[in-house]
């Protein structure tokens, strides 16, 4: 990796030392190049440039904070505590659900709850938790690879129940044959079963553009205008400001508080050797407990701030693949590190997910602009023996929702041969409330001799 | 197991004495007492912290503890030796919680530990260092000594994360690392402190484990092998480490293959073979046994 190496090291000392300044100009540079395609592509199909490349930039910035939002969320559990959870998904899903229902109207169907917003984002939040944590029992028993497999388990179970027709809430007449309704002490509910379920929040930041706050709203959307961009847009935009600073921050905060202390240690060392700490007089099971319920919660409001946000979900929507996703993020920035897996959602969502579709997309609309658009074999039969690199090109751009599986798996398995700390895995973020490598008792003794990677990125969060 | 205490001396004589019992229950020592001795048992005659007996533990077929009884006197440095396969590991795990006996019991400052599990038995001060060092790799030599003070009010989510609360944390930990950093010198391994444990020599690592079990503040130290793969100049530092800690008031259980070494460095030694306790003494009642002479000393040594 000596090309990688050289690479960060011709980077700027700001941005090598300052993990914010790091994150930032990460974004920045995701944001920029996709402001540009976004933008190029609607010049060239001859729409709203402005308009095209603002919503592009929005779309990006979203899925690269939410990815990040989710991975920082596994890295408590898989890079700080060593537990290996593949169910994702099913955290998700039991946040965005438990939402659903309980805000859904009780008359709707399936019926809900009826409850305000608010207090159902605080419900979904609160039963991933506690799903999260009867989860966690079987890490009590079993070793990490067993944990894993019981964890995707689990996500199933939980996909295939809200999928069940069983407890689907689509049959409300008590007396028809096929009658669903769940009866909880007295509440009915459905989950919507393979129909899937209308989520509560379908434009989130509604309450800035309508209702007493309008002023400021109408104020963005006639900014907006005035340079292009779409009332829409400027919607969206807001939200996705919105989960970028308040809530990826929040996350990033936590997630650092968590780690950089005390309890944060036993997790490392959990993750090490249980058995030591253990020795140490640590009760490991409690911590475990702890820890992924806070996980399973983060994972839950994250999935309720995205998926619960569409207006719609199905239980489709939380397959396993969902999962994997957010795994490759945090392999990719490098688990154990809290920068590394914000900058995995970052990479991820930018370049691995978004990036191929975006590309082809680009080239598409070049081709198109200069000579009427590429050639469009049906197979790869037919390309092949066309032996006409416009028609290569035209396959492989027409097929690029499929072939982008292929570049996720070459680029995670150049990453597990050549870096498989990940891009900020090295680095030692230290588990401690203050700086340990000063000694305020001993003057003129900070042990600063050894930290041969630079990154000793030390703590101490200034908090008072 | 004579009691040294100067007190207890004089009370056996008037045990008899129906004024007196009351008195001197506490001091009155279990060998003077016939009948009922398991049930006085529980009433630990000061200076044995920790009492083994009749430790049984068996796997599958194989009976690796077998009717195992000794104990540890307090500040004492005591020796358990034996050859391969005699029981002493599985002795340990068994008084340290990480096996589950099959039978006996063992007692700790006169409460029943057995079948504890192991950070019930560490927190009651009776800790563990392991024959294979193990220590936190991936987590930095200072990290690996911070984890192991005990009762660290930052261990509790809530006050790792409030804001409020975390000040306290904070305050805590700096008064910690002061203790973490006297303990790296004392250790002589300062010089060390930012770097990954899993970067030490072996020596090192025997060193950064005796260091982070000491940081618990342990009443009774239970050694597993320390010396094993330990250069002599390193082994040297180590003795005169434990010698210190002993005259400290730290109590040693220590396991060893090194017979000279615990020859010369123990004052109780416990030798033990197929499981069961051949003999025990000093060094000069364990080297004029016989038994173990044919069992041990006549084969190896």
């Amino acid at each position: 990796m000596s090309v990688g190496k050289r690479f960060w090291e011709s980077l700027p000392a700001p941005i090598r030392e300052d993990d914010t300044v790091l994150i930032a100009v990460l974004l920045a540079l995701v944001a920029a190049a996709y402001f540009a395609i976004g933008g190029l592509q609607a010049f060239l199909a001859g729409s709203t440039v402005v308009n095209a490349a603002a919503q592009t930039l929005q779309s990006i910035l979203f899925l690269s904070a939410v990815y990040g939002m989710l991975a920082l969320a596994l890295n408590l559990h898989w890079g700080y505590t060593g537990l290996f959870n593949i169910g994702v998904a099913g955290f998700m899903a039991v946040g965005v659900y438990a939402m659903s229902i309980l805000a859904g109207d009780p008359g709707g169907l399936p019926p809900g709850l009826g409850l305000p917003v608010p207090i159902a984002i605080v419900g979904g939040v609160i039963a991933a938790a506690i799903v999260g944590g009867i989860a966690a029992l079987p890490a009590l028993q079993l070793d990490a690879d067993y944990f894993a497999i019981v964890t995707v388990g689990f996500s199933e179970m939980i996909r295939l129940t809200l999928q069940a027709d069983t407890f689907s809430g689509t049959v409300t007449n008590p007396d028809a044959s096929g009658y669903n309704v769940v009866n909880l002490l007295g509440f009915s509910f459905g989950t919507g079963g393979g129909r899937g379920i209308n989520t509560p929040l379908n434009s989130p930041f509604n309450f800035l553009f309508e209702g007493p706050l309008s002023a400021v709203g109408e104020t963005l959307i006639s900014a907006g205008e005035s340079i292009g961009v779409t009332a829409p847009v400027v919607e969206s935009a807001a939200y996705t400001t919105f989960i970028l600073l308040v809530m990826l921050t929040s996350y990033y905060l936590l997630v650092q508080r968590v780690g950089n202390s005390p309890f944060g240690r036993v997790l490392k060392a959990i993750r090490e050797d249980e058995l030591v700490a253990q020795s140490l007089g640590k009760d490991t099971r409690i911590f475990k407990i702890k820890v992924f319920m806070l996980g399973s919660a983060m994972m839950g409001l994250a999935g309720i701030l995205w998926q619960g946000t569409r207006g719609f979900v199905n239980p489709n929507t939380f397959r396993p693949l969902i999962t994997f996703y957010v795994f490759t993020a945090l392999i990719v920035g490098g688990a154990g590190s809290n920068t590394g897996s914000v900058v995995g959602g970052a990479v991820f969502a930018g370049l691995l997910l978004e990036g191929p579709r975006r590309l082809a997309g680009l080239i598409n609309a070049i081709a198109e602009a200069t000579f009427g658009g590429l050639p469009s074999p049906n197979t790869s039969w037919a390309a092949l023996t066309s032996f006409d690199p416009a028609a290569y090109l035209g396959y492989i751009v027409a097929n690029i929702p499929n072939l982008k599986f292929v570049f996720l798996g070459v680029v995670l398995v150049y990453l597990m041969q050549n870096r498989s700390q990940g891009l900020l895995g090295y680095r030692k973020e230290i588990a401690s409330s203050v700086d340990l490598s000063e000694r305020p008792g001993k003057p003129g003794e900070p042990g600063a001799a050894a930290a041969p990677d630079g990154g000793s990125n030390s703590g101490g969060d200034g908090d008072e | 197991m004579s009691e040294s205490d100067s007190g207890a001396d004089a009370a056996p004589v008037e045990a008899n004495v129906p004024d007196d019992v009351d008195v001197d229950t506490d001091d009155v020592e279990p060998e003077s007492t016939d009948s009922a001795a398991e049930e006085d048992a529980k009433e630990v005659p000061r200076g044995l912290p920790l009492r083994v007996q009749n430790l049984r533990k068996t796997f599958g077929g194989i009976t690796a503890v077998d009717d195992t009884s000794f104990e540890v006197e307090e500040g004492s440095l005591t020796g358990l030796i034996g050859p391969n396969g005699a029981g002493k590991s599985t002795t340990f795990n068994c008084i340290t919680g990480v096996h589950e006996p099959d039978g006996g019991t063992v007692l700790f400052n006169g409460r029943d530990i057995t079948g504890m599990r192991p950070h019930e038995i560490a927190t009651q001060g009776l800790v563990r260092t392991f024959q294979i060092a193990r220590e936190l790799e991936e987590m930095t030599v200072l990290e690996n000594l911070m984890l192991a003070p005990q009762g660290q009010q930052g261990e509790k989510l809530t006050y790792a994360v409030t804001p409020g609360l975390r000040g306290s944390v904070r305050h805590d930990e700096e008064s910690i690392r002061e203790d973490v950093w006297e303990m790296l010198e004392f250790f002589e391994i300062d010089h060390l402190a930012q770097e990954y444990a899993g970067n030490l020599s072996g020596g090192q690592r025997k060193l950064l484990e005796m260091a982070r079990a000491l940081m618990t503040d342990p009443e009774v130290l239970l050694l597993d092998e320390p010396f094993a793969g330990v250069n002599p100049t390193l082994e040297e530092k180590l003795l005169e480490r434990i010698h210190e800690l002993r005259e400290q008031g730290y109590t040693f259980l220590l396991v060893e293959h090194d017979m000279d070494l615990i020859m010369e460095h123990c004052e109780h030694i416990i030798v033990m073979h197929q499981g069961q306790v051949l003999a025990e003494g000093t060094a000069a009642d364990i080297r004029s046994n016989e038994r173990v002479i044919e069992a041990y000393l006549g084969e190896d040594v």
